[in-house]
């Protein structure tokens, strides 16, 4: 890797989601790449969920970083492959679940055509999702659709407080 | 064979006509919930539908883009199912004033999104590798909207009398209009010949057996289709289209090109 395309790196390393500060961007690997290319360099970035009205920030937010560090680079959002929060680190579920947010749980596929559209047609059994607070997996399910798109909201049967589930995409 | 854009159109609109539809529970949602909910769906149709029309900005070239395909188009070029643009409630025109029902909704987003989980699934081995893409990110956001109105389905069907009369009359209301899904339009048959998009007709048997278990579940009954059936997806709307679209453009329309 040559030394520019670390600098970029390092240079977008301390940028954050800007709903979940406390993970990078690229520990949620909305940070896919970046490349030297015969026309210059390009800084690739994919989209979480297509309506996320966080993206627009996102992009700001690189392409202010790199001006400052005084770097030029090409913004590029690439849809595929889809991402998925498998791609996220097991730092980065910990620092989730460490700031109230229930990690997600593995997806049965990742990648374009690997996600079999019969497990969405009748509900399996899901894994309990254990509460952020307590670790009690006595949880349960209030909305799945939660104050993001990408959270869905439980309960801690337990310790009773309510709590975000990152949920898996 | 090129990408056909009244296809990319066809599904944009769809998304984009649901989004804005279902965004009028949007701070009057049953519960506090189901507000956050809708919201989000809406979230993720307006996405999809940003997608699908950037990638058919970009083949049309010139000076098209993403705004002009949903701000500065009329009804008739809309290109989306009836089904997907009527009100939250029952038959009545389209001045009339109504209270949105709940029912009519999560009727119209599980037989929505039926379908959609499997075209998704299908548009994954699209020829164009731009649609396929965007298949592959809306299977995953669809497949919650099918769980989410699923569910709701269920337990209205198999609640109480009056949810269980009110879910059976969204069925019985909304059940002929999905008969749009299963005809050809020119697009659709171009952009198969074209190996773009896949035969929604053998689509049919997966859907059905989806509708008539949820319908089981839910302890409601699969009213028998006789009658028209509808043509939005060539431009031939209902009325209630225009002031669906009257509320979504006007603002871009009154002030063209307005930033903040």
């Amino acid at each position: 890797m040559s030394s520019v395309v670390d600098k970029v790196w390092a240079t977008l390393e301390p940028l954050t989601d800007p709903e979940i500060p406390v993970v990078t961007l690229r520990e949620l690997g909305i940070l896919r790449d970046v490349r030297e290319t015969p026309t210059g360099l390009e800084v690739v970035i994919t989209p979480t969920y297509s309506g996320c009205p966080a993206m627009g920030q996102i992009e700001d937010d690189v392409r202010a970083s790199l001006e400052q560090a005084g770097i030029e680079a090409r913004v590029i959002t690439q849809l595929a492959p889809a991402w998925t929060t498998d791609w996220m680190s097991d730092e980065a579920k910990e620092k989730l679940r460490a700031y109230g947010i229930a990690p997600p749980h593995r997806t049965c596929g990742s990648g374009a055509g690997e996600v079999s559209v019969m497990k969405f047609v009748r509900r399996q059994p899901t894994e309990a999702v254990a509460c952020p607070q307590c670790g009690s997996t006595h949880t349960v399910v209030t909305s799945e659709f939660g104050s993001t798109a990408c959270k869905a909201l439980y309960k801690c049967l337990d310790c009773q407080e309510p709590f975000d589930y990152f949920k898996p995409y | 064979m090129s990408t056909p854009i009244d296809y990319l159109l066809h599904l944009a609109d769809n998304a984009v006509v649901l989004g804005q539809r279902n965004a009028e529970w949007c701070g009057h949602g049953p519960i506090l919930e189901e507000d956050m909910a809708l919201a989000n769906v809406s979230l993720d149709l307006i996405g999809q539908a940003r997608l699908l029309y950037q990638r058919a900005a970009e083949l049309m070239g010139g000076d098209a883009t993403e705004d002009k395909l949903a701000y500065f188009r009329g009804p008739h070029e809309f290109r989306n199912y009836t089904l997907l643009e009527l009100p939250h409630h029952g038959a009545l025109v389209g001045y009339a004033a109504a209270d949105r029902d709940y029912a009519t909704t999560i009727v119209r987003n599980f037989l929505y999104s039926a379908l959609m989980v499997h075209v998704w699934d299908g548009l994954q081995q699209s020829a164009d590798p731009s649609l396929a893409a965007i298949a592959a990110k809306s299977l995953k956001e669809t497949s919650y909207h099918l769980h989410h109105s699923r569910d709701w389905l269920v337990r209205m069907g198999d609640g109480t009398e009056e949810s269980h009369a009110r879910a059976q009359a969204a069925v019985n209301h909304l059940m002929p209009y999905t008969e749009e899904f299963w005809t050809t339009s020119p697009a659709e048959g171009a952009a198969v010949a074209a190996k773009v998009a896949i035969d929604v007709w053998a689509l049919r048997p997966a859907w059905d057996a989806l509708v008539n278990d949820a319908l089981a579940e839910a302890t409601l009954t699969r009213p028998n289709f006789h009658g028209y059936v509808t043509e939005g997806k060539v431009g031939l709307h209902s009325e209630h289209l225009s002031y669906l679209l009257g509320e979504m453009q006007g603002l871009a329309r009154a002030h063209p090109g307005a930033t903040w």
